[in-house]
């Protein structure tokens, strides 16, 4: 008979019974509704053992490769250890190794752990000035090229957090990161597949690390990334991505602005951004799509990409908010 | 004689119809305007839950989850118009993917089961 560890006890699990059945028997509260691996109101990770795959059907390849799991429909055939998917994690001490200007308002913050994070490029983790102000950043490194973990400030005016990192911090300064978490980031396993991945301001911070891993993946399919931005001057990789598209035969840098600039960079383009993106990707059925940025702007294309035949399990996006 | 579940192929069905049935919702300006608002991702994991009940698959939904999950439409004006669209959209969809006439009334009848929960009367 299987064994299943859920917060410290050890539950013993009859033969055909499920992961949820065995911990509301025994008293532990686990959300769930359908019971019949539809809604995935009962996801949880496995923390070791092997998930059986009739328990990861339907979901994310981002959700299976970090051993999510339907707990309705998940009947452990060996011992398994289980929690909840759970945003209280450990925060672990970092060193400033380098703070860059890349623009007007955006800066690039360079840090280095004392121990090796495990995270794919595009996740995210909350950045701690101290126990009481923390943000949100999307990492812009890739782990096993960048030595250390790169994130895409904008500054903020009067931004406690942005208006502490351009004034105050600097190199050898101590920050404390807490655990990568997310779901946008490269799988492997279709290295055909075209991939669409739009940012807006420093929504290119995950999709610049997204990009890098899928070529050094080898990834066939072609690679297109639209970056939006008010204005020329908010395109702030500009230069490095439109290199990067020179050297790279399946990679193509989409270059977009609300207003356009005299002067500006031929290869940029003036107009809506969804309406950009509708005009050169009309059919992205078959492809998997990365959207980052204004909340709005995403929740727009995530509708546009889906409505124009495109899977919306092949659909990422982050949650939250770019300040 | 195979279950109506079993007939239609079981989840792999399900997962098949679903993006197809909500896309088609979607664009239906009859019933789109309920979904202005929805976290879509959220949406499409309960239209997979819905499809799975009226394709008669394994699910617990009960009277009162369709009453509480539909209360505040039928607030903003859900009536039996809306669930004939939905019906209709659910029948073109299976249509699509080869489903033969009297199953398609078989998941329609389904559907219709659960009118009066849905529509909270």
């Amino acid at each position: 008979m299987a064994q299943l560890k859920y917060k410290d006890s050890i539950y013993p699990v009859t033969t055909g019974s499920s992961v949820l059945e065995t911990l509301l028997e025994h008293g532990q509260a686990i959300p769930n509704n359908c019971r019949a691996g539809a809604c995935h109101s009962c996801l949880m990770q496995a923390t070791s053992g092997n998930v059986p795959d009739a328990a990861q059907k339907g979901l994310k390849d981002s959700h299976k490769a970090r051993d999510f799991f339907l707990a309705c429909v998940c009947k452990p055939e060996e011992d398994m250890e289980v929690c909840l998917p759970d945003i209280e994690q450990l925060k672990f001490p970092a060193k400033v190794s380098q703070i860059t200007k890349l623009s007007n308002d955006v800066v690039e913050l360079k840090i280095k752990t004392q121990q090796p994070v495990d995270y794919f490029a595009g996740q995210f983790v909350t950045l701690w000035r101290d126990d009481e102000l923390g943000r949100n950043y999307s990492l812009a490194s890739l782990p096993g090229v960048d030595d250390e973990l790169i994130f895409h400030i904008r500054l903020i005016p009067n931004g406690q957090f942005t208006s502490w990192v351009a004034n105050e911090l600097k190199v050898g300064d101590e920050i404390f990161v807490q655990e990568p978490v997310g779901d946008c980031f490269y799988t492997q396993g279709n290295p055909e597949q075209n991939l669409l991945l739009i940012g807006t301001g420093t929504g290119l911070a995950p999709l610049f690390g997204i990009f890098r891993d899928a070529i050094q993946s080898g990834h066939s399919g072609e690679i297109h990334l639209f970056h939006g931005g008010l204005n020329p001057s908010g395109l702030y990789l500009h230069d490095m991505l439109s290199a990067f598209a020179e050297q790279h035969s399946n990679f193509y840098y989409h270059p977009c602005v609300l207003k356009a600039e005299e002067g500006m960079a031929k290869n940029i383009v003036e107009g809506d951004l969804s309406k950009i993106v509708s005009q050169l990707i009309d059919k992205p059925a078959g492809w998997k799509s990365y959207l980052c940025g204004d909340p709005e702007i995403v929740k727009k294309l995530r509708k546009q990409i889906f409505m124009a035949g495109s899977n919306m399990n092949d659909i990422y996006s982050d949650p939250f908010v770019y300040t | 004689m195979a279950s109506l579940y079993e007939r239609l192929g079981g989840e792999a069905a399900v997962d098949a119809a679903v993006d197809i049935f909500y896309r088609k919702v979607l664009s239906d300006d009859r019933v789109n305007g309920f979904f202005d608002d929805v976290d879509m991702e959220a949406q499409a994991a309960k239209q997979k839950g819905f499809l799975t009940m009226v394709f008669g698959g394994p699910n617990n939904y009960t009277g009162k989850d369709m009453r509480d999950g539909h209360k505040h439409l039928v607030e903003r004006g859900l009536n039996d118009s809306h669930v004939d669209a939905i019906v209709e959209l659910l029948g073109a969809t299976l249509k699509e993917l080869g489903v033969a006439d009297a199953d398609i009334q078989e998941v329609a009848d389904l559907a219709n089961s659960v009118r009066d929960d849905v529509l909270n009367r």
